[in-house]
Order: C-alpha cells, then structure tokens, then sequence
C-alpha cells in the first residue's frame, strides 16, 4: 500500500471513530445526526481507498443524500427533550456494551479463521477491463440472484406494512380530486356574457 | 527517502490537480456572475422591460457591481440563531456545487478526474447540497427559514428518486458509468442518435428534476419569497447569502452540463458534416449548456410557483412510474434487435 494511502487510511479510521462517538455524546441531536453523515462520509472515503468505489459513492447517495435528510427533517422537527433523552443512558449502557462486545467477537472470529491474506484483496486488484460496478451486478444478479430478490421482497413488505400502519380514511377532511381539476376546461369555470344593448 | 515519495507521488500530482480546478472553476464563477445578468436581461426582455443597462456599457458591468456590494455588505448573525451552524450553512452549500464539477468531460479526455464511476458521483455530490439549505434554515432559528428547508428536504427525496431512475436508464443504454464513455457511446451522424431521442422520457424527466433539484422557479418553494419571504436564506446578508447565490447558480450550470453530456451528444457537432465539425467539440459543449440555461430562465419567466402538494404529486405519482415503466421498455428493446435504436 503506498505511503499516501496509508496515512489517509488513518485519518479517515481516525474520524470515523471520533465521530461516532460524538454520535451518541453529543447534547443536541441535530449535531448527533449530523456527526453521523460525517461517520458516513469517512465510511466513504475508506470504501474508495481500497478501490470499492461502487460501495463508497452508494453509501454516499442512499445514506448521506436520502436516508440522513429523512432523519434530520425528523429530528428537526420533533421537540426533543434533552434530559429525559440523556435519563436512560447509564440505566442501557450495560445493554449497549453486550451487544458490542458481541460486534467484536463476531468480526475477530472472521478474521481469525479467514486469512487475513485473502480478505486484505483491494477491490482493484480485479481483472483489468472490469469495473466493480459491473462485477457487483453480475454476482447479484446471476450467483446471489434468491438472496438479492428475497432482500427485495422484505423491504416491500415494509414499505406496505408502514403504509398500511399509517393510513386512515377521514371522511371529514377536504381533499382535492385531482382528476378532477385537470380535466377542468376553461368553459366550465366561466362563462361570456354578451354585455352589449341590444340593437335597435 | 520519505520525502522522495513524498514528492513523487504528492505533491507533483496535487499541483497539477490544482491547476485543472482552477481552470474550470474560475470560468464558472464567472460564469455564474454573467448567469445572473443574463437572466435579468432575458426576463426583462420577456416582460418588455429593458433590465440592468446603467453599469457599464449596456449593463455589462452589473455582476460585478453586485459581487463588490455583497462582499462589503455586513454579515449579520441572528442572536438566538445557532452561531456555528448557521455560519458553516453556506459553506455546506456552496462546496457540493463546485465538487460535482469534478467529473464533468468538457470534451475527449478533458475532466478534472475521468473517473469510472463518474455518474453515480455526480448524483451522489449534487445530493449533498440540501444539508446547507436544511442546516440554514435550522441554525437561523426562523420560522420562515424552517419552513423553506423542511420544504427543501422534502422535495429533494422526491425528485433525487426521478432522477436517480433517469439516469439508471441512461447507464442502460450506455453501458458504462464513466461520463466520458456515455458521450462517446451517443457518437454518430448527427443530433438523432443521440440518447434524447430513444430516452426522451428519462431526457424530460432529468431536466424537469434538475429544475426541481436547483429549487428554480417554478419549483423555488424554498424561498417562496411570497409566502415565506426568502425560505431558508431569510436570516442571510453579505458573503453568506452570496455562497447561496453563488451555489444555486452554480447548480443551474451543472444540470445543464450534465444534461447536455448525457443526453444532447456533449461535445459532438448536430450534424456531422463540413462546416459544424469545424467548430472544436468545447464550443459544441458550450453552446447546448447555454440553451438549456436559457431554458431555465424561460421556465422562470412563463410559470408560475407550483403549490406545494402539487409538486409531490408530480415527483412521486408522474415522474417515478413514467420512469419505471421506460425502464421497462429501454430493458425490453436492449435483449431484442430494437437494441440498435438505443445504443
């Protein structure tokens, strides 16, 4: 890996790690949200250091770009008391650092029992000619093909289950037909009247 | 020894990095000073006024007047606005519209960076730009401001997705995702081959977003300047509003590069024959990026401001199953011999 690479790798793991943190330190959660598109953005730019530029801009575009508005458009918009936010934290603090332990043997046994060799691969080290775009499309759509559309499946569940949790027919309020409106012609909203005496 | 490398692999490449960004970036600050004259002198035109026409000969000199008036302007900081943020807001927004200009193919070989994935880039950086809208308007501390980024926010994950599917169906078709490559691959006799023509629902839809995207008129309910005042920038004078100004324009520019890149043939001539292809591919480039700018002031000046649910409407219930369903067609005619209509 050449020197430059190296550093960057550092500095970007460096801010990662610190805002993350700060994601679940900070006092107002506006700046929480936002430390968090900056976690999202170092996760980024380590996915393009090793030459996974498809992972790193996607991340970027889904995350970053739609899914992080979303959640500041809430968070924003919400009241959110500080202090009764701030109350559970040491009362789930035990649960939090299980269920992390539990991230950091689950990710030392892949290490440990896959070579470290094999996994160190940067995603350029593909054929020439081949860009990771076209080789992640190809083993989603032929070798992981169930997989891919089974995910596909579940997220339409969601989407129709909040749907289905958040609709309700309310008669009372005043709704526009919009059918209605354009279909509209200029001769039904108005008429001409001839305004002229008659002549004699 | 560390400093060899140092100077081989760092700073010998970041110079020349830094002389490309400057070649394109100064002419589009100027381009963006020039944007804003233009607009009030095509829109003066269209209303049968004359526009600015006192400094300098004929007005030409307005821009710059204007610039010097922003930068001595005092920057005022709303008392309970959010000091930091609301100082940081401009920046946010201004960064992303220059950023995007880094994969852009002025012609063969002419990029910033020629990157392989230069379409999901440029969608993925324009994207960014609505956290200086959405931070501006939470940082002043405003209802106004409030209202214009929530609007903002709301309208840019409308239309990111039109768009996003716009352009999906452009990789189809090209291919590849390297800006460059997709010019190339619209090469051929003439403006019919290129992507507009089999595209044209992606072509329509991509512009009309792009218009959405760049909060333009008539899809500017962010600043709403009747209803809302000025949206998310209420709270803004001097350099910080200029940063918005400076952005938004900046935006407009880029949709109509990219627009012109992916789907009117970039830097290729109309019609391949001897006198269009005298001309160098840059003006070609050039000349189609500043059609559809005056498209954009047009718009401008024949719409009114759509009402606000009636723009949802149009992002979700139109634009996302008209693209779907062209997708659809674009797959269905590349595994069939209609594959030579659209590649």
């Amino acid at each position: 890996m050449p020197l430059m690479t190296t550093v960057l790798f550092y500095v970007f793991s460096a801010i990662l790690l610190g805002s993350s943190v700060l994601v679940i330190t900070a006092r107002n959660p506006v700046y929480s949200a936002l430390y968090l598109v900056l976690a999202f953005f170092s996760a980024a730019a380590l996915f393009l250091l090793v030459g996974a530029e498809f992972l790193g801009l996607i991340l970027v575009l889904v995350y970053v770009g739609a899914v992080m508005v979303l959640f500041l458009f809430v968070v924003m918009m919400l009241d959110i008391n500080l202090a009764q936010l701030r109350e559970g934290f040491l009362r789930y603090l035990p649960l939090g650092l299980a269920v992390a332990l539990l991230g950091v043997l689950e990710l030392s046994a892949v290490f440990w029992t896959a070579p470290l060799g094999r996994l160190g691969i940067p995603a350029s080290s593909l054929p020439k000619g081949t860009s990771n775009t076209r080789a992640l499309g190809t083993l989603l759509y032929t070798h992981y093909l169930y997989p891919f559309e089974i995910a596909g499946v579940i997220l339409l569940v969601a989407i129709i289950a909040a749907i289905a949790l958040t609709l309700r027919r309310r008669p009372e309020t005043r709704s526009q037909a919009i059918g209605e409106q354009v279909a509209v012609r200029a001769g039904d909203r108005l008429r001409l009247v001839d305004l002229r005496e008659p002549q004699k | 020894m560390v400093l060899q490398t140092l100077e081989q692999q760092v700073w010998w490449p970041a110079l020349w990095s830094l002389l490309k960004i400057v070649v394109v970036l100064v002419p589009l600050l100027l381009g963006v000073a020039y944007l804003t004259f233009a607009e009030r002198k095509v829109i003066g035109y269209i209303q049968i006024r004359l526009g600015p026409n006192r400094v300098g000969y004929r007005g030409l000199l307005q821009p710059i007047a204007d610039a010097i008036k922003l930068m001595f302007k005092e920057v005022v900081v709303p008392s309970n606005a959010n000091r930091f943020l609301f100082l940081a807001a401009p920046v946010l927004a201004f960064v992303p519209a220059m950023l995007v200009w880094a994969a852009v193919p002025f012609g063969p070989g002419m990029a910033i960076s020629n990157m392989n994935a230069g379409l999901l880039y440029v969608l993925a950086v324009a994207g960014l730009g609505v956290y200086g809208i959405i931070v501006a308007g939470w940082a002043s501390n405003s209802k106004y401001a409030f209202l214009g980024a929530m609007r903002a926010a709301a309208q840019l994950v409308a239309y990111e997705i039109a768009m996003g599917f716009a352009l999906v169906g452009v990789l189809m078709a090209a291919q590849t995702l390297n800006l460059t490559r997709i010019v190339e691959a619209q090469a051929g006799s003439g403006f019919w081959s290129w992507y507009w023509l089999p595209l044209f629902p992606f072509f329509l839809v991509y512009f009309i977003s792009g218009v959405a995207e760049t909060n333009r008129a008539p899809f500017d309910v962010a600043e709403g300047e009747s209803e809302i005042v000025a949206g998310f920038h209420v709270e803004y004078s001097g350099m910080g509003f200029a940063l918005f100004f400076l952005a938004e324009y900046a935006n407009m520019i880029f949709v109509s590069a990219l627009t012109t890149v992916l789907f009117l043939g970039g830097w290729y001539p109309p019609i391949s024959i001897a006198p269009f292809t005298w001309i160098p591919g840059l003006v070609w480039l050039l000349l189609k990026t500043a059609f559809l700018l005056y498209v954009f002031l047009w718009i401008r000046a024949t719409f009114p401001r759509y009402r606000y649910d009636q723009i949802m409407r149009l992002g979700w219930k139109v634009f996302i199953p008209v693209t779907l369903v062209w997708i659809v067609v674009i797959g269905v005619a590349l595994e069939t011999p209609l594959r030579s209509l659209v590649r």
